[in-house]
């Protein structure tokens, strides 16, 4: 076998909403010493089922075996495995800064409108500004507010949507429908 | 569809009888056939005890005398029944000491269901007394597990347990129950599970394999098929030997897929591996096609992967997705039981017949034998030699008894000399390799399999892990043969240290105690043999025993195991000496 290079990869993980199952997916990576970039998790549009979404950089093969071991977990229903190209995500940042320097010129609202940010809560004390956007853009951002004090700076992790016509977990779902009708 | 959740509340519509969650454990065992328990007792798991005690008659509970010997005598008694293994432990430290014994079953795709007492629910995650994660703890070691906290979720989560288990590629399950949940009354109503919406315990054969994989055995010249635990699992033996007999492949067999194919069988070529045969390592790499059958690849069988099956394209045949390609490429990958793809294949395939390449077989054969086996069977030494003891006890018991063996330098040795006539006859500790199995597991596979003979060699070492079983052995009058090789070594890692370290023991000589007072404080004849000219009256003392026996023969000090693949090393460079 080939030495591959590393790429990220988004995974997107469907379950049963089940107590525990984060660590179930989580060890996985662990013992195979893959580093999670990033890591979502929330209920999906089909009620009871449960979405993670892993950002992780490891070799195609790497993947593939990865996605196999996560799928063996009897509570999860299907792992889908993107290349950046094939997805289209966001993350959301959010960054506090003191209300004194936004008013003090207008650098910062120069930098909210040209980043494409907005304004969430002005109070006399501090500012929070929201920018979505990928990683690097939301970094590039905290870098431009710094000189002008950002006291904090939270980013979220990654969701994504895929780029194809269907939707890839209900054909999934409905194909375990009829399978399991021709298996009885 | 429903969410797990709803499944395991799903209102009951039919009759339903009033009864208390253990009584409802015991009545759920019940109803999945269960008919006898390993297990221990303890403060969280008393109510389930106490419910045992009114079905003695239906449900036999095997005391043993530590909770790992549990989990192994559980899993000798699937592997020779092929049922569910089933075990009790307590809270805490009970479930604590079954870790082991799961992780050998989650190894060797062994189905077992472990049930293990929590303390009630409101002290949950208050460091309670006796409290562990059990869940939390098990996890990594188990195909699945499962906290009941409430008795109306008993039935449902035993009977997914039991699914679990033995479907697909079977593995031990351990569903824990708090105390109040054991305590509490439910309307009790059984429904066996029959599917799991987000668990594919097989998957269709795919017809276009089968047909290029058929298309590559035909034009195979040098065809060698790899036989593993899977066809034993899936209960395909009948149907690998219409495989074999009609494309005429010889068959290798890993350490677990031992007893598939009867010794005697032409077409068998011996054991893979770091100490299997000459021929079927060492043609690996000669081989054309590898028909691999029910099994994982393991580095013990395969060394070094660079270096492994170099000239030959694989079919993979294998039940579990996450096989497929994990550690050696399959050109043609074969999802689902070997059970139903072995037929299809069967009959795509033309009869054939590869006499001048098992020749080759017969070739290597000879070769090892007189510069290995030979010096076993019949050696000029004075000291015993492990294999000689092994064929002895083999042929006094027809070469029709169920060999169970713990780990090390005797495991190996049982491999290689025992012989077999039928399927489900070998019990070992394969992928995990645990010291201290062989004794528990053979009490379980005696009680598994009452009318045959079972044997279990053990080494010094590895009995001293789980003696304490002697006394269950006593006190349930369970008759197995125990054959202690002692060697008063750690033998195989000294054999490592011998080969590898310059021959420093480091911590592998063992000063023991008298293993036939030990036997007598345990009311269990013996007899200790260190003469050549002993040894086979004593084995035919041992056969004629009508309950426990222990033989305790005093071999060679330093000998080894071989051929020998090295760790790391191409099975091409397979060591005679
Ligand atoms: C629980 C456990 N601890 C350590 C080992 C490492 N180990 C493998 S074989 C072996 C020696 C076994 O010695 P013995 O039981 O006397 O059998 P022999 O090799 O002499 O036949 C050891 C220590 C193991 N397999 N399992």
């Amino acid at each position: 076998m080939t030495t591959q290079e590393k790429e990220e990869f988004t995974l997107s993980i469907y379950s049963e909403n089940h107590v525990g199952l984060l660590n179930q997916i989580t060890t996985v990576f662990t013992r195979r010493h893959i580093n999670i970039e990033s890591l979502t998790t929330s209920e999906s549009a089909i009620a009871g089922i449960h979405k993670f979404t892993i950002v992780v950089f490891a070799t195609a093969d790497q993947i593939k075996k990865l996605a196999k071991q996560i799928e063996k977990r009897i509570d999860v229903l299907k792992v889908f495995v993107f290349r950046a190209d094939e997805i289209i995500h966001q993350e959301i940042a959010l960054y506090k800064v003191s209300t004194g320097s936004l008013l003090g010129g207008n650098e910062i609202e120069m930098l909210v409108r040209q980043y494409g940010a907005r304004i969430l809560e002005i109070t006399p004390e501090y500012t929070v500004i929201e920018k979505t956007g990928h990683k690097n853009e939301t970094q590039e951002l905290f870098e431009k507010l710094e000189p002008y004090g950002v006291s904090q700076f939270v980013r979220s992790g990654r969701i994504a949507i895929t780029k194809l016509k269907k939707e890839l977990l209900e054909s999934y779902l409905k194909k375990l429908e009829t399978d399991a009708i021709q298996l009885n | 569809m429903e969410t797990q959740s709803q499944l395991l509340m799903k209102e009951k519509t039919t009759k339903t009888t009033r009864m208390s969650g253990s009584e409802a454990v015991i009545q759920s065992l019940l109803r999945e056939g269960t008919s006898i328990i390993f297990g221990y007792p303890g403060g969280a798991i008393m109510p389930i005890y106490d419910a045992l005690h009114d079905h003695q008659k239906e449900l036999h509970h095997v005391l043993t005398r530590h909770e790992q010997g549990a989990l192994h005598a559980a899993e000798g008694y699937a592997k020779v029944t092929g049922k569910v293994g089933v075990c009790f432990a307590t809270s805490g430290p009970g479930a604590t000491n079954t870790v082991t014994g799961l992780a050998n079953a989650m190894m060797d795709s062994t189905p077992v269901v472990l049930i293990t007492g929590q303390v009630v629910s409101s002290l949950l995650g208050t460091d309670a007394f006796q409290e562990t994660d059990v869940v939390g703890v098990t996890q990594p070691v188990t195909k699945w597990n499962y906290q009941v906290r409430r008795a109306e979720d008993i039935p449902a989560a035993i009977a997914r347990a039991f699914y679990i288990a033995r479907s697909g590629r079977p593995g031990p399950v351990v569903i824990d129950i708090t105390k109040d949940a054991q305590i509490n009354q439910l309307d009790f109503y059984y429904e066996p599970v029959k599917s799991i919406r987000s668990y594919t315990p097989e998957y269709p054969a795919d017809l276009a394999q089968i047909e290029e994989a058929a298309r590559l055995i035909n034009l195979s010249k040098k065809p060698l098929a790899l036989v593993g635990q899977g066809v034993i699992i899936g209960n395909a033996e009948k149907e690998l030997l219409d495989f074999l007999e009609k494309s005429g492949i010889p068959a290798a067999w890993t350490l677990l897929g031992l007893s598939a194919v009867p010794s005697d069988h032409p077409l068998n070529v011996g054991m893979l591996g770091m100490h299997g045969n000459y021929g079927p390592n060492i043609k690996t790499n000669e081989a054309d096609l590898i028909v691999a059958i029910g099994m994982r690849f393991d580095d013990r069988v395969t060394g070094d992967l660079s270096r492994y099956a170099t000239n030959a394209k694989i079919i993979h045949m294998e039940i579990d997705p996450a096989e497929i390609n994990k550690n050696v490429h399959a050109d043609v990958p074969i999802l689902g039981n070997v059970k139903k793809t072995l037929p299809l294949l069967t009959e795509k395939i033309v009869k054939n017949d590869h006499s001048d390449w098992l020749k080759e077989f017969e070739a290597c054969q000879r070769v090892e034998y007189n510069r290995i086996i030979e010096k076993q069977l019949n050696p000029i030494e004075k000291g015993i030699t492990m294999g000689e003891v092994v064929a002895k006890v083999s042929q006094a018991f027809d070469n029709d008894a169920i060999m169970v063996t713990d780990v090390g330098q005797h495991q190996m040795m049982g491999a290689r000399y025992f012989k077999f006539k039928q399927s489900r006859s070998v019990v070992t500790s394969g992928g995990l390799g645990t010291m201290g199995f062989g004794l528990p597991a053979a009490m379980g596979a005696k009680l598994g399999a009452p009318d045959r003979q079972v044997c279990v060699f053990v080494g010094d070492g590895g009995l001293q892990m789980t003696i304490q079983e002697l006394g269950t052995i006593y006190q349930t009058q369970i008759p197995v043969k125990i054959v202690l090789l002692n060697n008063n070594f750690l033998g195989m890692v000294r054999q490592w240290q011998e080969l590898f370290f310059d021959k420093r023991y480091a911590s592998t000589e063992l000063i023991n105690p008298d293993f036939q007072t030990i036997a007598k404080g345990y009311h269990i004849p013996s007899l200790k043999v260190s003469e050549r000219q002993d040894l086979d009256e004593a084995i035919q003392k041992m056969v004629e025993a009508d309950g426990p026996f222990l033989l305790e023969v005093i071999v060679e000090k330093e000998g080894n195991v071989f051929p020998m693949v090295p760790a790391g090393a191409s099975v091409s460079d397979i060591r005679l000496e």
